[in-house]
């Protein structure tokens, strides 16, 4: 009997033990990083949890007891938060805001990053540092001059303001990184492109555009990503009116008047955070190569 | 109301987009009406005009004039010299403030850097990577304000003896601890924001430090494992030095962030319990205190300590040129 276990493929038990020592020795690491992964996931379930409970169990028990039966969950909170707090209508604002903002500027630093690739002028130089030492200027430093330009052309609270601070705000950043990538291209298709009689026109739209798919891609997210999930430029130049507010505006303003209630926060909270979840899960690849293509966003 | 949102709808999705692509169609057919010999020098300008027009309008004439305001007083009809730098320096209420960014500087900075490092060279060791890179890099995809509320969740407080429902008390609850409040009790709470801003971008330092890790040659790892370098040795004197340059780019992005911090101070606490920063300071110098001097002056110096970074940035911009 004892033979008969220990004869067949002595080393495929060799390698099996050895399989089986690498794992053990290896055990601290993985339990380290599932621990560590844990850890940093548990606050978004939480919240996940909270906000499909009934409004009075949030406030009286922890979420991990809604873990364990009796389960009790209802979906009063979102009713509540899309209806009455008005985050309805904030996540079409938030849309409103971000769409334009986002096409904006990615299509005008389009223009200038070709413009700065292919095309000689003087002053070109000068002119890509300055955008260069333009990306860490923070944007506290351009409230009050632009604020008090907004309330005299009466662009306060309304999203054409928005639109363009948005714009100039992420233009730095997607001048630079389109400028970078346009300067990869290969000079000798570009050059015989114009000996062909094509305009620069047409080799910005037929050529440099559909060859930087991923880059524009990339930024696209960015910039969307920076817009949805901004708070300071819409607090400040949309005034907290709430027929304009988007979401993290409205969410502001129900943490601040709630106080104690604040479970409904949850649910209006998730509800905002659904976009950038989803756009995450589906483009996470070009998220990340936006991300370390320029990581000195200011 | 319907029909009004219903044609912003449409500006929205198709007037922006084709107003954009119209001004360069316009430019051309206008640049082609010129004689052949000034084209080339009229059409650059003309396709780099809106991107400095609105970099001027926005960020340069704006940042002059605050440092132009930060010499006047409330409404900016008197000069009043360096008074408003004075009131920075000396008062208090902002000294806190100042106190606070020193802090979220310093330790934000350092445990994004820690923990990314820490992440970036553990994760590399499993199959499994991806997945763990992905759940860590989600915080970076919500905004400062969920996150507040997602860690308000995590920090809430009730009084002892009665079921808590945040849950770091509802830990210190099971092995038989008090209850703590977190974001109440001095100077500890500013610890609790700034784990909040650790949570959020450790997934950044971990994607590019990740990258950087990746991008050194394996051929030096075993070089150093042949010469007899144990796992600790490789990483110290090998590893962590070759990653410099990422490791820099790191840290400014996040000195950057610590000085501008903003959303997560004004949704969690706005700034009470000794938790204000700077940025939250200036909004209140604007809209509660309507002191457009002061909050200029305090734009005014935080725009000068990162004008170190930005020095940096055009000189490491400047060498990979020359590398190109």
């Amino acid at each position: 009997m004892k033979s008969s276990r220990a004869l067949p493929l002595p080393r495929e038990h060799g390698k099996r033990k050895f399989q089986v020592d690498r794992l053990l020795r290896r055990l601290p690491l993985h339990a380290i990083i599932v621990v560590m992964v844990l850890i940093w996931s548990v606050p978004t379930l939480g919240l996940l949890v909270s906000s499909f409970r009934p409004a009075h169990l949030v406030t009286t028990s922890g979420w991990w007891t809604a873990l364990v039966p009796p389960w009790n969950f209802s979906l009063d909170l979102y009713r509540e938060a899309l209806g009455t707090a008005g985050m309805g209508r904030s996540f079409i604002n938030s849309l409103f805001i971000t769409i334009p903002a986002t096409v904006i500027p990615i299509m005008i630093a389009a223009f200038a990053a070709y413009c700065f690739a292919w095309m000689k002028f003087p002053g070109r130089n000068v002119l890509f540092v300055s955008v260069v030492g333009l990306l860490v200027v923070p944007l506290q430093t351009t409230l009050i001059p632009v604020l008090r330009l907004y309330n005299e052309l009466g662009l306060t609270g309304t999203f054409t303001g928005i639109w363009l601070a948005h714009a100039a705000y992420g233009l730095p950043f997607a001048v630079y990184l389109l400028r970078n990538f346009f300067g990869t291209l290969p000079k000798d298709m570009l050059e015989s492109a114009f000996l062909d009689g094509a305009s620069p026109f047409t080799a910005f739209f037929y050529l440099a555009l559909p060859l930087s798919l991923p880059a524009l891609a990339s930024l696209a997210i960015f910039q969307f990503m920076w817009v949805w999930n901004d708070l300071l430029v819409a607090l400040i130049y949309l005034g907290g009116a709430p027929d304009v507010a988007p979401m993290t505006v409205t969410i502001g303003n129900l943490t601040n008047s709630l106080g104690g209630g604040w479970q409904l926060l949850t649910a209006a909270a998730f509800v905002s955070m659904m976009l950038p979840l989803a756009v995450f899960f589906t483009l996470q690849r070009y998220f990340v190569r936006g991300i370390l293509a320029g990581s000195v966003k200011g | 109301m319907f029909e009004s949102r219903l044609l912003l709808a449409l500006i929205v999705v198709i007037g922006v987009p084709a107003a954009t692509v119209g001004y360069v169609a316009l430019v051309e057919a206008l640049v082609q009406r010129l004689p052949h010999r000034s084209r080339g020098t009229v059409r650059p300008w003309l396709w780099v005009a809106p991107a400095v027009l609105l970099l001027a309008v926005f960020l340069v004439y704006p940042t002059l004039n605050t440092l132009y305001l930060s010499f006047f007083n409330a409404d900016s009809t008197e000069f009043v010299g360096l008074a408003n730098y004075r009131y920075i320096f000396t008062d208090n209420s902002v000294l806190i403030s100042l106190r606070n960014n020193g802090l979220w500087l310093v330790f934000l900075t350092l445990l994004t850097v820690t923990f990314g490092l820490l992440f970036a060279i553990l994760f590399d060791k499993v199959p499994y990577e991806s997945t763990a890179k992905a759940l860590i890099f989600l915080p970076m995809a919500i905004s400062f304000v969920a996150a507040g509320v997602i860690w308000r969740l995590m920090y809430d407080y009730q009084p002892p003896m009665q079921p808590q429902t945040g849950t770091l008390n509802g830990i210190m609850a099971a092995f038989g601890g008090d209850p703590v409040a977190w974001l109440i009790n001095r100077p500890w709470n500013n610890f609790a924001l700034i784990a909040v801003a650790v949570w959020v971008w450790a997934g950044f330092a971990l994607v590019i430090l990740s990258a950087g890790l990746k991008g050194i040659p394996t051929e030096i790892l075993e070089a150093a494992r042949v010469d007899g370098a144990t796992e600790l040795q490789t990483l110290t004197r090998v590893t962590i030095p070759m990653m410099g340059s990422t490791i820099a780019v790191v840290a400014t992005t996040m000195v950057i962030f610590a000085l501008k911090a903003f959303d997560v101070v004004y949704v969690m606490t706005n700034g009470n319990f000794g938790t204000d920063v700077i940025a939250n300071r200036m909004y209140k110098e604007m809209f509660n205190f309507t002191h457009f001097g002061r909050a200029g002056a305090i734009a005014v110096v935080l725009l000068l300590a990162i004008v170190p970074i930005m020095l940096f940035n055009i000189r490491r911009f400047r060498e990979q040129e020359a590398i190109r």
